[in-house]
């Protein structure tokens, strides 16, 4: 049994009223998330050569509607979260299919779904419904279940669907991540490692497969990915101008609002998956080793809150959730600086986007709720059996 | 259960230990990257980033502006009212500020389709040129009505004009628009939209020097090409201004007495070898060549046969005729084949074999000496003393005079000239050398070319008491108008004076041949000889039939005319020579030419003013 010596006997009873709950919440991991969300918005700022308009002072209101989001979740047993977690997987898998027949033509893809007041895209929900419920299908396995051949199966299937079909729009980036996020939730819960190499090697031998099914401007990613210089002026326009935004921001940086790169435009899409290289530009390696460090204590809080907490459910989640940020940031940042191709991922909290917002901030809804709930014992069975 | 779920546990506390250690050593791969990027490479990326903001513009300074010796412009910069149309001012609708524009500036419907043919190639906020050289008024008019005009703008440049349009057209030349092949020169400045460059003359001559030293801004521009602001600017060095040894005073009367013929007169100092008039007709209007001419302009200059564009006075080849028998006579003199009174017997003509050589009078001069010979113009003397001096003879002091060779006068297009010799005929023609060759040369015909400038140099080497100026149009820097800058070339001043005296009785005694040519200015008198060549040979047949009056002939056909002369005959100063191509006889048509001229320079007298009256020039280094 974990417990710990700062939790007392009562928070071990499920049924906290909802001040038990308010004041259980990771104050500290919070305050984390705020600052991150207020850089977001300093960046955002000066993206728009400082102006509010158009980008910050949206995101700064989606950052408030996130953050009822995150305590709304966060105040909701995570018994719930564990009951329900196959019906948000079906409800997510439905409203992909969906997208793909009604969804809204966005950028070639048809990743939106336009309900009328707001528009949400069913992919990133997608992202943290495949979470929960690979969490609740691992929690209710036992390690030998786990570790045998036929228990992987069904999960597999949970990760293949929501892939395939988000491949489908195409979202690469989104597939990247889902995928990604999954093995590493395998990973965690004891797959024997000779079938991740196994799955690697069936992977390289598939890649040629794989690449006849590419659309044909994912292929020029990748192919400017491997040589950005070949276009300058057409494909690697992108990731030469953003290895010149970073690098030329030097140690120091440009300073705050002086960024030529930024202000003078010649940075597509910087409001967006490029941003990071305006906060590189104008702040230089100090701004961008801070942001990232910053992260990385993000990160590490979310460790920190698994840990803690006693339920093998609650653990997993705040894993996973964790390490989905980590991806979204790993990403991001080494693919505008030409480490990896340019498949659309967004810096998490910076990169203005409503649906990534909101998502994000429901993904650490559940991380506080699995930090308020780090000491209620969950029955192997699910949510009220015991 | 509990086991094997704390099995469970421990297997995801080891996991998620492996985990962390991964996500750590893929942050220190990020953060190595950064590392790279902004602190290894940062200065390359630095510069990339600089080169991406920064763009060079270059500026053309203004061309340099060109004047006479008395600071009169020649070539000048006038401001160029142009309208242009920025597209993305127009409030979105490029049509309806086109059509009000031409309410007030009538355009064309193929103008309107170039226009939108250019608004379309480029980015909507480049200025697209509707049209060039407007009037004061048009460009008044259009300001008057800006409000209705959204988008149209009023540019102000420099453009090229030549105020004496066809006067001094060979002298200064023209500029046009950059070439094909001008560009492979590298100037960078060659490549900006509406550059000129000089094609003729002093234009052309010195027109690295007139187009001054490029300037650059650099300004900073956007991703798409849009300037945002200047970041420094540096006006380079405007064109050189040239002073020109030309009075324009005398230029203007030169050009008005030739204008209606087709041929060259030169004007020199005859001690500086300053050229103070030089005249090529038919003319063309420089300013025309700068606006660009209409292929039906450039068929009439380019098919007419007087050839306008040829400047006669360098590049025209002409026999001298009579005017070179003062080279015969020098030639004969110091070859001591005569003496000054040796008297030869003219009966209208000679024979030489088979062949009868004709004097200009078909009844003779009797026995003239050589005075009498050059005041007559006598041909039979000439044959007489060329057949005893020898081509050779005859070819070096002409050569001395420089004759066969360029003068090397600082403008563009000028020939040499042929003075012929044994060898060169037997090289070139691949022919023996014939007596009656020299009996040609001997009264400067056959294969004697020369140009209108040499024949100036000739007679200022005459007046100037054998002196052989290089002739110049450029003021030089630190001129001094007191010392003959000519070259000695060792003929007897006595010799040199009889010709002088041939020269004056030709115009002044009773029987000269040009009385035509008399001037007398406050007593101030000239000297001159007289010229006629034929263009075509007079056959035996038309001889007997009596010859026909020059101007009963169709013009390819008639005698050049030719005439040279200095003055004052006392004190000399100037040379001039004229040559009318197809002008019937020296006399009559040059030599009446002359008079006007040199009667203007003498009344005028410009070497005897200070040259320090040039103003505002300033000759640039190096010239």
């Amino acid at each position: 049994m974990i417990t710990s010596d700062f939790s007392p006997f009562r928070l071990r009873d499920p049924n906290l009223t909802l001040k038990e709950r308010f004041l259980n919440l990771s104050w500290c991991y919070i305050f984390l998330i705020f600052l991150v969300a207020a850089s977001g918005f300093v960046v955002l700022y000066a993206a728009a050569n400082g102006n509010w308009e158009p980008w910050a002072s949206r995101q700064f209101y989606r950052f408030w509607m996130g953050c009822a989001v995150l305590f709304v979740v966060a105040m909701i047993d995570l018994r719930f979260w564990l009951k329900y977690a196959y019906i948000f997987y079906i409800g997510a898998v439905a409203l992909l299919f969906f997208v793909e027949y009604f969804g809204h033509d966005a950028m070639g893809a048809q990743r939106w779904l336009n309900l009328g007041f707001i528009r949400i895209q069913p992919s990133e929900l997608m992202k943290i419904a495949l979470i929960l419920a690979l969490s609740r299908y691992f929690h209710g396995s036992s390690l030998q279940e786990m570790m045998s051949m036929s228990a992987i199966v069904i999960p597999s299937f949970m990760v293949l669907i929501p892939v395939a079909l988000v491949l489908k729009q195409p979202d690469l980036g989104t597939a990247v991540l889902m995928g990604a996020g999954s093995l590493t939730l395998f990973f965690l819960v004891g797959v024997q490692m000779w079938k991740f190499a196994a799955l690697g090697v069936a992977g390289l031998i598939s890649i040629p497969i794989a690449w006849r099914f590419l659309h044909d401007y994912q292929k020029e990613r990748v192919f400017t990915f491997l040589d950005p210089e070949r276009d300058p002026l057409g494909k690697g326009y992108h990731i030469l101008q953003s290895k010149i935004t970073l690098g030329s921001g030097g140690v120091f940086g440009k300073g705050f609002l002086q960024g030529t790169q930024s202000r003078l435009n010649f940075l597509p899409e910087k409001h967006t998956d490029f941003i990071f290289t305006v906060l590189a530009e104008e702040f230089g390696l100090i701004g961008s080793v801070s942001l990232l460090l910053l992260y990385l204590a993000l990160i590490f809080y979310g460790y920190v809150i698994a840990f803690r907490s006693t339920s093998f459910f609650g653990r997993l989640l705040a894993l996973g959730l964790t390490t989905n940020l980590f991806l979204y940031v790993f990403i991001n940042i080494a693919m505008v600086m030409g480490l990896l191709p340019v498949v659309g991922v967004p810096l998490p909290m910076i990169s203005y986007g409503g649906t990534v917002m909101l998502t994000l901030m429901f993904s650490f809804g559940l991380i506080e709720c699995v930090n308020v709930n780090r000491d209620v014992q969950i029955g192997r069975r699910g949510a009220y059996d015991d | 259960m509990i086991t094997r779920d704390g099995d469970k546990g421990k297997m995801l506390t080891r996991r998620a230990m492996m985990l962390a250690g991964g996500e750590l050593f893929l942050s220190s791969v990020l953060l190595g990257r950064m590392y790279y990027l902004q602190v290894l490479e940062s200065d390359r990326y630095k510069t990339l980033a600089e080169e991406n903001r920064i763009s060079t513009r270059l500026l053309a300074p203004p061309r340099g502006l060109i004047f006479d010796r008395f600071g009169v412009a020649m070539a000048q910069n006038n401001q160029n009212f142009r309208v242009l149309v920025i597209s993305e001012q127009t409030e979105g609708n490029l049509n309806a500020t086109l059509e009000a524009l031409n309410k007030i500036l009538p355009l064309t419907e193929s103008e309107i389709q170039r226009i939108r043919k250019d608004v379309r190639r480029s980015r909507d906020f480049t200025p697209v040129t509707i049209r060039e050289n407007l009037t004061w008024e048009q460009m008044a008019a259009i300001q008057l009505n800006a409000p209705d005009l959204p988008g149209i703008i009023i540019d102000e440049g420099l453009s090229r004009f030549y105020p004496f349009n066809e006067a001094a057209a060979h002298v200064v030349g023209y500029v046009g628009a950059v070439s094909e092949e001008e560009i492979a020169s590298g100037n960078p400045l060659l490549k900006l939209p509406g550059f000129r460059v000089g094609k003729s003359g002093i234009e052309l001559e010195y027109n690295t020097a007139l187009c001054g030293k490029e300037g650059a801004q650099r300004v900073e521009v956007n991703a798409v090409g849009r300037v945002i602001r200047e970041i420094e600017r540096d006006e380079g060095v405007p064109g050189a201004v040239l002073p020109l040894t030309i009075d324009m005073r005398l230029q203007k009367v030169v050009y008005e007495k030739m204008k209606k013929e087709s041929g060259a007169a030169v004007l020199l100092d005859i001690y500086t070898g300053e050229v103070l008039a030089l005249v090529s007709t038919p003319s063309f209007d420089p300013n025309k060549f700068n606006r660009g001419l209409s292929n039906k302009e450039w068929e009439t200059i380019s098919t007419n046969k007087k050839n306008p564009l040829l400047n006669k006075a360098l590049g025209g080849l002409y026999s001298p005729g009579s005017t070179f028998k003062m080279i015969v006579a020098l030639a004969a003199l110091e070859a001591g084949v005569i003496r000054p009174d040796t008297k030869i017997f003219c009966g209208g003509h000679i024979m030489m074999g088979s062949h009868r050589f004709h004097c200009w009078k078909p009844d003779g001069h009797g026995n003239v000496d050589l005075k009498e010979a050059l005041m007559h113009s006598c041909d039979i003397y000439f044959y007489e003393v060329a057949r005893r001096t020898g081509i050779d003879k005859i070819a070096a002091m002409a050569k001395r005079f420089g004759f066969g060779m360029p003068t090397g006068i600082n403008l563009p297009g000028e020939r040499s000239g042929l003075m012929p010799t044994r060898r060169w005929k037997e090289v070139i023609l691949g022919e023996q050398w014939l007596q009656g060759d020299t009996y040609n040369a001997g009264i400067g015909q056959g294969y004697v070319l020369t140009t209108p400038i040499q024949l100036a140099v000739m007679a200022a080497a005459l007046a100037n008491d054998g002196y052989k100026v290089k002739p110049t149009i450029l003021v030089p820097k630190n001129r001094d108008t007191t010392v003959c800058l000519g070259e000695d070339l060792n003929i007897s001043k006595t010799y040199l004076q009889l010709m002088r005296e041939g020269m004056f009785n030709v115009v002044n005694a009773p029987k000269g041949t040009a009385k035509t040519a008399r001037v007398n200015v406050n007593g101030k008198l000239i000297a001159g000889k007289t010229g006629t060549t034929q263009v075509k040979r007079i056959s035996m047949k038309e001889r007997e039939e009596g010859l026909r009056r020059q101007d009963e002939l169709p013009w390819e056909e008639r005698n050049h005319a030719l005439f040279v002369a200095f003055g004052p005959t006392d004190n000399p100063r100037y040379a001039l020579s004229v040559v009318i191509e197809h002008g019937g006889g020296g006399a009559t048509t040059a030599a009446p030419i002359a008079r006007a001229i040199m009667e203007a320079v003498l009344t005028l007298d410009p070497a005897s003013e200070s040259p320090g009256t040039l103003k505002k020039n300033t000759p640039m280094e190096g010239i």
